[in-house]
This record gives structure tokens, sequence and C-alpha cells, in this order.
């Protein structure tokens, strides 16, 4: 269409107007943009920063490693062991199935374990396939990487007992965090999520958990929208646990695990003048490092169910009558209550009439007249009724709380029990019934409601050996600074009465009618002193006797008596002191004085005895003895690492 | 109808029309897509080869099919422009038939040689055609309704098909183009103020209908809308793309982080970076600085194509200029809204700067348009 040159005017500068309408408008938008963008980048640009940070930082943790567990000597009881696994990251694997197929091959894997590596929804996180390989397997997994893309042969840290059972009971062993672990406390310790970290089950484990864990290391990293990890940006180390160094003799703990294997027992040796204890043997033991795999349940219930029970700390969670070992208390708290003098005799006819019936010496015949140097060696029950009677339970009970009974020792090892002595006041409490007097009878000989554990009786003894109270201790140092040792103080009982006990207990093992006398120590300045004593678990009853069992040997095992023994060494100068109680073992003198004399001997040695400590025509019978225990040798302790 | 009723000896011919081209239009246009290249580079980690080095040999393609589309005089553009239309719409409806659907829509058409994107041909024939219609169309009859449904259907029909495909972007950026050259053209002001109305009733509408069996936009679209009004309603889902992207901008501060230094880009924090966010790692690395120079250029594109039609007595010529700019305008304005959270998201590309090859090209081609506008203007005595 044609126009003519005015029209044409008028259009163009009709366009040219709204052009120039255009062109603010669109100025106008150009500036709210401008706006826009000096509001977020100049005025919120701090805050947008800081999320851009947020999104791209991540704390990590780093376990640190958990303190070392060394013997007196410094030798390596608990360590970190390499842990030998395979991960896979599904991101790299490709063809997930396929890859594990061909792991399976060279590997055993649990079904569970695959799984949680199928089901995991990040496919960059590396999932533990296997754990604990052995190191051949994961040399073949390494040889076959390139047929296993994704797969990766990993070293991580895992605690390990290379003394195995020896110390299971003192030391314990640790386990992985569980739902529960984490329920329990209020805050827990934010490394406790870390996957596959370790923390202390039972024992010295679990009792100074805190010490041993050390403190975490955090690393800065830069991780991208996926949450994988692109850089570390900074980091800082942790602070590994402490380690300890206990009192106990790696050697003599495995001799007295080793002596006792036979029986359901526990024994504890301590030094009577410092309190250290060398050995705190309870058996049967177990392997902790089954429990830091992850024991199955067929061995568990195996341990659970044996009626020897393993996993049962009788050094310190058993808490037996003591029986005769008793007497040196009952005796000393007479002697200190002046209720008999030192040579003083009750006559012995084989029985107390008290209360209208009557109570039973051992020796139905009789002793006769028996002063207290007597009744400790050949055990009178009677001499002890009649001086108990005189004296009442609550002084008696002074006395054993002089001694360290009836209360709980302050020693890292789980279950630790108090034991019980019975007074007046205690029957009030805790029965809330009045006291018959012939409790006090039965309580005089170690019987009735008295229970003490294999610690406490070995304290007792260090306490008579020393006449000092000392206080046990098992961490002798902590990093290398030693625990200080407290003067212990002088025990509330007159010196000369303490030494009259002494030498009735060294005449219980020497004397020519001493009840321990076949367990007793020729070698020159070792000579022991020490102290039988039968707990019996049941009555025999009448029916059993009508059918003519008379004797403990006839009985079924758990129904057997207790046997127990307690003694120092040397008697003139004491160094240990030892407490053991074989489970329905019979007699003290039988069952718990042979191991006891053993187990002292090696402590005073320092390592196997020599046939000469022995009396002549035992020597034979302890030559096979020792050729039959599978001793392990006493280890050199490792140069310790310094540590940074 | 032609320059011929000018002074023909004022419009350059030949060899001389190379010394007419609109120099600083095209140094502009070399800067935008620069800003490109460096942002490409960036974002694929420092690789020049992945995204950079396609979208310059596009670049070199589009600039040497810019300045021989400008050299060819503007009647001959105008002669095709109705072609054009209908060629584009019978793309648009071969892609709606055989079209490749990626991603949830179906936009592209293989032709063997070259995977097209009709509807970004759409955006300038449809241009073309309304500039030629109004260059038709006698002044008195410009605000005649009969003369203003035409135009409306012409912009409506290609909106329609878009989208169907879906393509919402794409489809507002039609209206709002058409939209623009007939405002430019003169239709009254009333008919305007009408659409707004009855945009604004439409808007009503549609937030009216959700839900109902009716429902006029997708599911995701909605979603968008909600994001949009409100992203930290689902942090990790929708309002993801959009929160980054405002972190990432933001976090650029007055200089930004540096070169290949974006923590939010590198990390994979954002969206799509290479395509419609990649504004957000260009104000991440370069901060306010480099992002105002960036829209500063924009202005600038702008302001010499206004310059330029307004000096361009050929109705044809100055209307088609002023819609290639309105087209630019309208992409870049509603990417950097849409990555700053001023709109929702919406599928548009940064022009010149985001990877892509049609619409690279297209833009390109259309400043060709713009160059023939420019050079065969008609110059007084």
């Amino acid at each position: 269409m044609r126009r003519t040159p005015k029209e044409s005017d008028e259009a163009s500068g009709l366009v040219t107007r709204r052009s120039v309408v255009l062109g603010g408008i669109q100025l106008a938008f150009v500036g709210i943009l401008g706006m826009r963008m000096r509001q977020m980048q100049v005025i919120e640009a701090d805050s947008y920063r800081l999320l851009a940070e947020e999104n791209r930082i991540n704390v990590h943790l780093i376990p640190p490693s958990r303190g070392i567990i060394y013997d007196r000597y410094g030798v390596v009881i608990a360590e970190n062991a390499q842990n030998y696994r395979v991960v896979i990251q599904r991101e790299q694997a490709g063809d997930v199935e396929a890859v594990i197929a061909k792991l399976r091959r060279l590997v055993e894997l649990e079904d569970r374990d695959v799984e949680k590596a199928l089901e995991n929804r990040n496919s960059f996180v590396p999932i533990t396939l296997a754990d604990q390989l052995a190191w051949e397997d994961i040399a073949e997994v390494a040889l076959n990487a390139p047929a296993l893309p994704g797969i990766t042969p990993e070293v991580g840290l895992s605690r390990h007992y290379p003394l195995g059972a020896d110390f299971a009971h003192i030391v314990g062993y640790v386990g992985p965090v569980s739902q529960r672990d984490l329920d329990k406390q209020e805050d827990p310790d934010p490394l406790l999520k870390i996957p596959e970290f370790q923390i202390g089950r039972i024992g010295i484990e679990t009792k100074l958990e805190g010490g041993l864990r050390g403190r975490a290391g955090t690393k800065q990293v830069e991780v991208n929208a996926a949450g994988r990890v692109m850089r570390e940006l900074s980091r800082v180390e942790f602070t590994p646990g402490d380690d300890l160094q206990l009192t106990i003799d790696h050697g003599l703990q495995n001799y007295a695990q080793t002596r006792l294997a036979d029986e359901s027992a526990g024994s504890v040796v301590i030094d009577v003048e410092t309190g250290d204890l060398l050995a705190m043997a309870s058996a049967p033991s177990f392997d902790p490092n089954l429990f830091v795999k992850g024991i199955s349940s067929k061995n568990y219930n195996g341990l659970r169910d044996d009626i020897y029970k393993p996993l049962f700390n009788k050094t310190v969670q058993g808490q037996y009558p003591p029986g005769s070992t008793f007497k040196m208390m009952t005796g000393l708290a007479a002697l200190r209550g002046g209720v008999i003098g030192e040579k003083e005799t009750v006559f012995c006819r084989g029985f107390m009439p008290f209360g209208g019936r009557r109570f039973h010496c051992w020796k139905r015949g009789g002793h006769g007249s028996m002063d207290f140097n007597n009744a400790i060696t050949q055990s009178c029950d009677v001499y002890f009724y009649e001086v108990a009677n005189r004296l009442g339970v609550d002084k008696l009970a002074e006395l054993c709380h002089e001694f360290g009974l009836g209360q709980r020792h302050d020693v890292p090892v789980s279950a630790v029990r108090p034991g019980i002595v019975p007074s007046t006041k205690w029957k009030a409490q805790v029965r809330g019934e009045r006291w018959n007097p012939g409790e006090t009878l039965n309580t005089a000989i170690g019987q009735g409601d008295v229970l003490a554990s294999p610690l406490q009786l070995a304290v007792m003894t260090a306490r008579l050996a020393s006449g000092k109270a000392v206080v046990p201790r098992l961490v002798k140092s902590v990093n290398g600074a030693e625990v200080p040792l407290e003067a212990a103080r002088a025990l509330d009982v007159p010196a000369h009465l303490m030494e009259l006990a002494r030498k009735a207990m060294h005449n219980v093992s020497n004397g020519s009618r001493g009840t321990a006398r076949r367990a007793r120590i020729v070698a020159e300045g070792f000579e022991m002193a020490g102290k039988t004593g039968t707990s019996q678990v049941r009555n025999i009853t009448t029916a059993e006797r009508a059918r003519g069992v008379t004797r403990n040997e006839q009985l079924p095992w758990n129904r057997r008596d207790h046997g127990l023994f307690v003694a120092f060494a040397p008697y003139d100068k004491p160094k240990y002191a030892i407490a053991t109680i074989v489970e329905h073992g019979g007699g003290g003198s039988t069952a718990a004085a042979p191991p006891s004399r053993d187990i002292l001997l090696y402590a005073l040695y320092g390592d196997v005895p020599p046939l000469e400590a022995y009396p002549k025509e035992q020597r034979e019978r302890i030559k096979v003895q020792h050729e039959e225990m599978q001793l392990r040798p006493r280890l050199q302790p490792e140069p310790k690492a310094t540590r940074a | 109808m032609s320059y011929l009723e000018y002074q023909v000896q004022t419009v350059p011919t030949g060899i001389r029309k190379v010394l007419h081209v609109n120099w600083a239009l095209l140094v502009l246009l070399t800067a935008v897509s620069s800003f490109g290249f460096l942002m490409l580079t960036s974002v694929a980690g420092g690789d020049v080869s992945r995204w950079a080095e396609p979208q310059m040999k596009r670049f070199v393609l589009g600039v040497i099919a810019m300045l021989a589309i400008g050299l060819v005089p503007l009647y001959f553009w105008r002669s095709i422009s109705g072609i054009a239309y209908l060629v584009g719409l019978v793309l648009l409806i071969m892609v709606e038939l055989f079209g490749e659907v990626r991603g949830g829509a179906q936009r592209w058409l293989d032709l063997k040689f070259i995977l097209l994107q009709p509807s970004e041909l759409m955006k300038i024939t449809l241009v073309m055609a309304l500039a030629a219609y109004y260059d038709w169309l006698s002044m008195a009859r410009v605000s005649r309704p009969i003369w203003v449904i035409i135009p409306v259907i012409m912009i409506l029909l290609p909106t329609a098909m878009v989208l169907k495909q879906p393509d919402l972007g794409t489809a507002i950026l039609l209206v709002a183009g058409g939209g623009i050259v007939m405002f430019c053209a003169g239709v009254s002001w009333w008919y305007f103020i009408a659409v707004t109305a009855m945009v604004a009733g439409a808007v009503a509408a549609v937030f009216y209908s959700r839900g109902q069996d009716w429902q006029l936009l997708k599911g995701y679209q909605y979603d968008r809308i909600d994001t949009f009004l409100d992203p930290s309603r689902d942090p990790l889902g929708t309002g993801y793309n959009i929160t980054q992207a405002k972190i990432a901008l933001g976090s650029g501060g007055w200089t930004g982080k540096g070169f290949m230094q974006g923590t939010q880009s590198r990390l994979n924090f954002l969206p799509e970076k290479h395509t419609d966010f990649i504004f957000t790692t260009l104000a991440e690395e370069f901060g306010f600085v480099g992002a105002f120079s960036l829209l500063v250029i924009y202005g600038l594109i702008l302001f010499f194509c206004i310059l330029s039609a307004a000096n361009n007595k050929d109705r044809f010529g100055s209307l088609l200029t002023l819609g290639v700019a309105a087209t630019l305008f309208l992409f870049f304005a509603v990417n950097m809204s849409m990555v700053m959270g001023l709109i929702p998201v919406v599928g548009v590309p940064l022009p010149l700067v985001s990877y892509g090859g049609s619409a690279m090209l297209v833009l390109l081609a259309a400043f060709g348009l713009v160059q023939s506008a420019h050079i065969h203007r008609p110059r007084s005595r």
C-alpha cells in the first residue's frame, strides 16, 4: 500500500514516541533488576555467604586411638590391632550385584552386611562388606582389585587382647556402640555415632572408659551438593586415650589361671604393703576377642549355660561364706574385746549346747582344751562359738570392718560386690528382724550370713600380715604417671595380738597338727602362713544320710562344699597375700591350699617355682604337674613408643 | 512500500553496505557472548571443549549469518515475512506430530543435520510477520477492532501450540513480544489496558481452577508457583533450585569469589548451571560488578536498537528492530528475574550466554534483520 509522505512521517513519529515509552519501561525494569542485584549481592551478601559456607562445609570426626593397657612390667594386655575390612562404594562399582558375586568367591560375606550395603541411599558412602578379615583374604582382594571396581580393602583399628582369656575378667572387652547406649545418655559424645566405634562393655574397659577413649579430632571437609567429600580444609588431630599400666603380673596371672583351669575357682594375689593386686584369676575364663568381633549366639549360649560360670568374675562378684578363714576375725575380736585371755582355754567336747540345741564342732569327738593358737591351728569350732558368744556380734562386726570385710573395695572392674558382715543393726535394717543369739555362733565360724569375696579375703589377709589398712590397687600408672600410693594407717588392733594370729596361721601351714601342713613351703625364708576354710553349700539331708551318703565327695558337684584358703608369705617378712576359693571343691586343705601355695610361690620367685620349695615327697608330683600345665612363657615388655 | 519512495541515492549499495553495519551492536553482542564463553568454561571446571568451544563455533556461525542477513536488502525480508511465519507454524505442527520428547516436553525437531527448536524460530518470525502486517496496514485502521483481532490471532496460534508442548516460558515470550510490536505500531492504549485486566482475571481463574476438574495448568507448574511464593516450603525439592540460586548470587558479594572459585557452582549446588541458571554462576564468581556489567551491556544493546529504530523512517524496519530488541529484553529480564527469585521458575535461557544452539543462532540471525534494517534505512536528503 502506498502512503503519502505525510502519512509516513506521522506513522514514523508515532513509532518513535512509542519506542521511547517502551525504552522507558525497559529501562525501569533493568533498574529494578539492578536494584535487586544490589539488594542481594551487596546488602544481604553476608547472610548468603554464610548459607553458602554451611552448604559446602561439613565437620567430620576423627576417632581417637584407644589407650593401651599394660601389665606391671609393660607387657601389652590390650592393644589396637589393625583390622582388615572390605568396603564398597556403590557409585564406583557399576554392576553392584556382579561385583559382590565376584567378591563372594574370595571372601565370606554375611547376607546381612550385603543387604545393608545395597540398601544404603547414598551410593558414594563407603559401606563395610566384611570385617575382621585375615591378612590372606585381604591380600587376595587387593590382588584382584582390577576385577572388583568400587571395592577397597581398608585397614582400621580394632581392640585386640593378645593374652586372650587371662585378662577377660579384669580388663573385660569392648564392643560396638548400640542404640541402647545412645539412648541411655542425655547428650552422647558424637564419637559414639561413628560407625564401628568401640566402647568398653565390661571390666576396666568400661570402668575407665572415660580415660581410655581419648578425645576425637575433627576435620573440616568440603562437600558437594550430593554430600561427597571433595577435599579437606582443616584438621585438628585427636587426643589418644590414656595408656594404663596395671599392677597385675601377666606371668603370675597366666600361671594362676592355668593352675585353676580345671576348677570353678577364683584367686587373688595382693602385695601386703602396697595393696597392688598381682593376680586376679577367675577360672574358667573366656576369650574376650570373641566379644569384640561379635560373639555367635552358639558360643555365647555355651558360655552362659556352663555350670562353671566362665562369664562370672569369682574374684569380686563371687560372694561366699568364708568358713574357717573367718576365725582369725572372731579370735582377734574376742582377744581385743578382752573376753578371753591369750592363753586362756575353752574346752571342746565336740559340740556346744546353746539355746536348746547343739552347735557341733567339725571334729565330732572334740578337741579338748583349746587356746587361741590351737583353736586356729586345728580350726576348732567350739572355741569360737564360745568366745563369740561372750563378745557379741556387733563387736565382731566392728573388727571385720577394720579388715575391709562388708565393704565394696574401689577396684575398677565390673560387678564388685560388698559382701555381708552381719550385725544386729544390719539385720534390723536389711531383714527387719531382731538378732537371734544363735546366729552369733554361726557367724563366729564364717557361716550363716557372712559373705566375702576372694578380693575381700585377700585384703583381709594382707592387713593381717602387714598390720596396716592396705587398700587394693589395680592401676599402677596412667600415661606413665604413677598413681600415688597412700600410706596405709595402722590397724586398731594391738600388735602383739596380730603377731599371735600370724603365729597361729604359721602353725596352720607348718605345725604338726596344722590343717594345711601338706601344702607348706619348705624353701628357707619363704615359709607360708595360712588358714583353710570349708564353707557348706548345703547340709547333708537325713534322707541322704539314710542312703549312706556321709561324705562330701559322694554328693553331686554343685552341692559339695566350697574350699577356701587364705595365706601370706614369707612368714618372717610378709610380702604377698593370697585368697583362693574353689567352688564345690570340697575341703579347703585339699582343694584350695595346694593351688594357693603354687601361686604364692610363683609370686615369690617371679617365675615357675623350683622344686626345692616343695616338701620332698611332693616334688615328683609337682614336677609332673608343672610339665602338664600349658603355661605361656613370660613375655618381655615392648619398648614403649614415645608419645607425641 | 519500498524505500524507493525515499531518496534512493542515500541508501548504501554494494560493498559500501559494510561501512554502514551497526558496529556498536556487533561489539556489544560479542561482549555478551564472551561472558557466556567465560562462564561456560567455568561451569565445566575449566574444560573449554565441553561447552565453551561448541558455543564459540555457533557464535562465529551466527555472526556470519547475521552479517549475511544484514547485507540482504530489507525488502527481501519483508517480502518473505508471511511465508516465514507460515513455515514457523508448520514446523510447530510437525513438532507436535513427530517431535523429540526431552525432559517431559516435546520441543525439538530432528532435521537430521540439526536438532531444531521451532519455538525459538517462531519468536522471530512472529515479530517479522507482525512488523510486515503493520507496515502494510494503513494508519487509520491500526486501532480498529477487526484489524486488531488479526494480529492477535497471529500471536495466539503459535502460543497455543507452544503451550501444548508444554513450554510456558516461550509462550509468555511470544505473547509479550507480539504485544510489544503491536504497542509500538500504535495500537490504542485501551486495548492494552483491557488485556491487562483480562490477564489479571485469567490469573485469578488459574488459581481458582486449581484442584477443580478443569484445572488450567499442569501440576508441576502449580508447584513452581507455590515454591516461588514460599521457597522454604520444600527446601530440598522444588524450592531447592531457586534457594541455591539465590545463595550463589547473594554470596558473590561485591566482587565475587573469583573465576572458577564459585563454591555453589563448582560443588553442584546449582541446578542447570550451564543453561538457565548460568547467571547465578556469573554473579557468584564475579559478584555485583560482573552481574551488573552484563545488565548494562544488555541495556546498551536495547539502547542502540531503539536509537536505530527511532531514526528509521521505514516502518517495517523500525518495528522489526524494536520487536527483536523486545525479544532480547524479555529473554534476559525473565531469566534474571527468575534466578533472583522475582518471578516463578520458567524455562527461559539467558540470551547469548546460556548454552544452546537454536537460541543463539536464531537470536544472532534476528540481529541480522536488525542490521539489515539499519543498513538499508532510508536517509533523509
